[in-house]
């Protein structure tokens, strides 16, 4: 099947190319990118003041499978990539069972293989069960196809442990992503320490909880000779750790979410539990630093951290609701809307941030639009508005922070491997 | 709904010269003051109230107690109108047990807030009667109640209202009758 | 006057001065209402209370049902220990069972922040938030604003300082907008780990000096020190407390000589206020306990109001 995208503006950095014209592609992958191609047969999408880039490559996904597929299944969470621009996502470790050993591994792999409707990749746990205890064995889980590692949602507090996971990553070659938390700073908290955890009554986390943590995380990367990947960075003083990691040399990579460089602190006033996240939103000088750091690329990405939660874990007091806000439909429009339509991005930095940056720091063949390529990719009306509905997601869980919000930016379709997979 | 004037009933000598043949009317029916108290119902009713105990004091010498009620809370409508009425205080501070109480509102119409009237009052003690006072009765009662004290009669219909103003409220001394516009 | 509209009374800062004072007013009211041989009123005859406490409460729920009492409405007490939530039934069910027995207006006490505003998001009957977690606890705010004025005529340009606990106190957090949407300057003191932070965003001066709070204050709410609260933090011990800020004789003589002596209750005699100042000509600690009811007899009335067709 040949599918021929007419006289969009094709953004493609990984190849230099930010200008008007036609993309063919054959079976599942890019055949030929000019200007007025001419093939017979092929099925015509026009793209004529749309914007046609890179299928979006999230690297902070929860898919809850196996074991919560109350919240998420693969094939619900991949439907709603699809929905969101985003073809590839890196499943978290964080399921039952935990994926920290082969044979949950090959337990995830089975169920994406039947039932994934984008490109999952799978990160593996760093600690058995995520409890910080002992090391998984990391080249086992390689061998089943895992990519990174990491105990999203917690962090290794032993530093001797730490430190031999980074050698081990490092030996392995694997990335290890970091989430900075010290527990014993953050200690209960539920919303960001502040004027508003004060107003409101409810538990702070500061941002010391993170960045702490963080500094950590780069200080042992660096005495492991390791690769880092800090997640989820939401304040000031992480981004300024950042730069002078990055200044110094280290491989330090980073991402924020969407919520951190769109929402603050501010929208939990009304105790909407889809405004309880991990960390927290934070202050406007946050979400200033955020922005800038993403503009200036001390932030090299953005991923949606993606965490998907039912309505009985939500609608619930603010101090026991869960943590989480789901994010791979609006991603995109957010980004768009916050970035590049505020001037703080150009498009082609956009698709650095949300498809090219994290395929490479995942060392996958994706984010870009070259000859022979997956052909993966997004077609956005750039200045369509749209409201953010309950009704309109996709996605099992409607836990999110961006519902009633309206965005300007509309993916028109998203082709995965040579197919339309959503328009 | 919007009114407009019909027409004055009352003037301010109207008035005085009704609320005074009122006074001696209660006198003569009470023979004499003894163990009469007078109870106006807020707001308007109050005003009356003081001003009645003022000319009985004038004509007897005697100043009888005097109080005012706040009906509100006794309403027979709480459950059906919203945003309930403000409470406003009741202020009596003497026993009505055993008192011959003469209760005084503005204006008799349905009836329906003497019965509240009376309800509040019998919480308060165990009077030995209630007569009641009042500077107009326009008809159109909903339940049994008649006046003992009656200003003047005034036939209205049901579409007109009937506005009592007085000095300590509204400036002035004068009835009017108002109608719905259009 | 402004006429009251709200379905819920959830917390004083999303209430305007105009309400503040409507509801002072109509308290008023009712405070005669309760100096009367029979105390009680039709007004709420026919309505049906619920009080929902999730945390042991004895005054404020006693006083609640005094008060829908004194209004003849029905009142049901649940009490966590004895109801469903130990079965695991969510805050919403509970409640919506609630609204399906028909019930009118529901008082609820809960540990956390925020659980009645989540509550009357999801019901259309009446919610009226007696305390939850440190968020706030409007009517004991209202009771204490109502008790001062009573006291000193006024609440506009008077000098109050709330002495305690603030960060874990609903108490203050209500006290502090109420008083200050109403013209009042207020001062928070405390030991510095129980002042959190940006509290003088919310319109509060704040020190930890005890002698600066109170100096030129025309009155001073104590709030109740708990002890056993495990925070992991440095928490003074209970003597070095007493020592630094409880309130003593000792410490009123250098004050203001008619200054007012607040107390939400129970009293910690001995941790956060002498008994000679708990018993003394400056504590009005009891005569709250009184106005408590018609303050809590005017929400009642105000609220149910709003709710009816």
């Amino acid at each position: 099947m040949k599918l021929l995208i007419k006289g969009g503006r094709i953004v493609d950095p990984a190849n230099k190319r930010d200008e008007a014209g036609d993309i063919l592609l054959e079976g599942a992958r890019i055949s030929k990118v000019a200007k007025n191609i001419r093939c017979a047969g092929a099925k015509i999408i026009d793209a004529k003041g749309k914007v046609v880039m890179p299928g979006l490559v999230d690297m902070h996904v929860h898919l809850r499978q196996p074991g919560l597929e109350d919240k998420e299944t693969v094939a619900t969470g991949t439907q709603a990539a699809l929905k969101g621009g985003v073809t590839s996502v890196l499943a978290m470790p964080n399921t039952t069972p935990t994926i920290d050993c082969p044979e949950s591994a090959e337990l995830l792999k089975k169920i994406v293989q039947k039932s994934a409707k984008a490109s999952v990749y799978i990160c593996g746990a760093i600690t058995e069960g995520r409890r910080g205890g002992k090391l998984t064995e990391i080249s086992q889980l390689k061998a089943k196809g895992v990519i990174a590692i990491s105990d999203d949602g917690a962090s290794v507090d032993s530093d001797q442990l730490f430190l031999k996971a980074f050698k081990e990553a490092k030996r392995h070659k694997l990335l290890l992503i970091c989430h900075s938390e010290d527990k014993a700073l953050s200690r209960g908290g539920v919303v960001n320490l502040g004027f508003v955890s004060t107003r409101m009554g409810l538990r702070g986390i500061s941002s010391e909880s993170e960045y702490k943590r963080l500094q950590r995380d780069i200080n042992l990367a660096q005495k492991a000779g390791a690769a880092v990947h800090i997640a989820h960075v939401s304040c000031k003083e992480s981004v300024e750790i950042i730069r002078r990691a990055k200044e110094k040399g280290l491989q330090v990579t980073a991402e924020t979410a969407p919520h951190y460089f769109a929402l603050t602190e501010e929208e939990v006033v009304g105790f909407d539990t889809n405004m309880k996240m991990n960390p927290p939103l934070r202050s406007r000088a946050d979400l200033e630093a955020v922005k800038k750091g993403l503009k200036c690329g001390i932030i090299d990405l953005i991923a949606s951290d993606h965490a998907p939660h039912t309505e009985n874990e939500k609608d619930i007091e603010f101090d026991r609701a869960a943590f989480g806000t789901i994010g791979l439909e609006t991603e995109l429009a957010v980004s768009i809307t916050e970035l590049v339509h505020m001037k703080i991005l150009s498009w082609p930095e956009l698709v650095r941030k949300l498809a090219l940056n994290p395929a490479k720091i995942l060392g996958i063949d994706k984010g870009t639009l070259g000859l022979g390529c997956d052909a993966d990719l997004v077609i956005v009306s750039p200045e369509e508005e749209w409201i953010v509905n309950k009704e309109d997601i996709v996605s099992k869980s409607k836990n999110s922070a961006f519902l009633g919000k309206k965005l300007k930016g509309k993916v028109e379709y998203t082709i995965c491997g040579g197919k339309i997979a959503y328009c | 709904m919007e009114f407009k004037e019909k027409a004055m009933i009352m003037d301010k000598e109207a008035i005085a010269r009704a609320l005074t043949r009122i006074a001696h009317e209660i006198i003569e029916k009470t023979k004499g003051t003894k163990e009469l108290a007078i109870i106006g119902i807020r707001n308007r009713g109050a005003y009356l109230a003081e001003r009645i105990t003022a000319l009985i004091e004038k004509i007897e010498g005697i100043k009888i107690p005097v109080g005012i009620l706040d009906i509100t809370l006794y309403r027979d409508d709480l459950t059906t109108i919203a945003e309930h009425p403000q409470v406003h205080k009741t202020e009596i501070d003497f026993d009505i047990t055993g008192k011959k109480i003469v209760l005084v509102d503005d204006v008799l119409y349905t009836g329906r807030t003497i019965r509240s009237a009376l309800d509040a009052l019998i919480d308060f003690g165990r009077p030995r009667y209630i007569q009641l006072a009042v500077l107009l009765d326009r008809g159109h009662r909903e339940l049994p109640i008649r006046a003992d004290f009656i200003g003047k009669n005034v036939p209205t219909a049901l579409k007109e209202t009937v506005q009592v103003k007085l000095k300590e409220a509204d400036g002035k001394d004068e009835v009017v009758i108002l109608e719905q516009k259009g | 006057m402004v006429a009251w509209q709200k379905k819920d009374l959830l917390g004083l800062e999303n209430l305007t001065a105009e309400e503040i004072e409507l509801i002072l007013s109509t308290a008023e009211s009712f405070k005669e209402v309760t100096t009367r041989e029979i105390k009680k009123v039709p007004a709420l005859r026919g309505k049906t209370v619920v009080n929902l406490f999730y945390e042991p409460s004895t005054r404020t729920r006693v006083s609640f049902e005094v008060a829908a009492k004194r209004l003849s409405a029905d009142v049901i007490n649940i009490a966590t220990e004895t109801s469903s939530v130990k079965k695991g039934e969510t805050l919403i069910d509970t409640g919506k069972n609630i609204q399906a027995l028909k019930a009118d207006i529901l008082v609820v006490r809960h540990s956390a922040s925020g659980a009645c505003v989540t509550l009357a998001r999801h019901l259309g009957i009446s919610v009226i938030n007696a305390g939850d977690g440190w968020h706030e606890h409007p009517t004991q705010a209202l009771l204490d604003i109502f008790t001062l004025k009573e006291k000193l005529g006024k609440i506009k340009g008077l000098k109050v300082s709330i002495v305690g606990d603030i960060a874990h106190s609903r108490v203050a957090r209500s006290n502090i907008w109420g008083l200050s949407k109403l013209g009042a300057q207020v001062t928070v003191c405390a030991p510095k780990m129980l002042i959190p932070p940006g509290i003088e965003k919310m319109g509060a001066g704040v020190t930890c000096n005890i002698d600066q709070a109170l100096k030129d204050a025309d009155a001073v709410n104590v709030l109740r020190m708990q002890f056993e609260r495990d925070e992991g933090e440095a928490f003074p011990n209970q003597l070095e407390y007493f020592k630094q800020f409880g309130i003593t004789t000792e410490r009123l003589k250098s004050l203001k000589k008619n200054i007012v002596v607040m107390h939400p209750g129970p009293l910690n005699r001995g941790i956060e206020i002498s008994s000679e100042v708990a018993d003394g000509a400056n504590s009005v600690i009891l005569e709250q306990v009184t106005n408590g009811i018609a303050v809590r007899m005017a929400v009642l009335y105000l609220v149910s109001g709003a709710t009816t067709k």
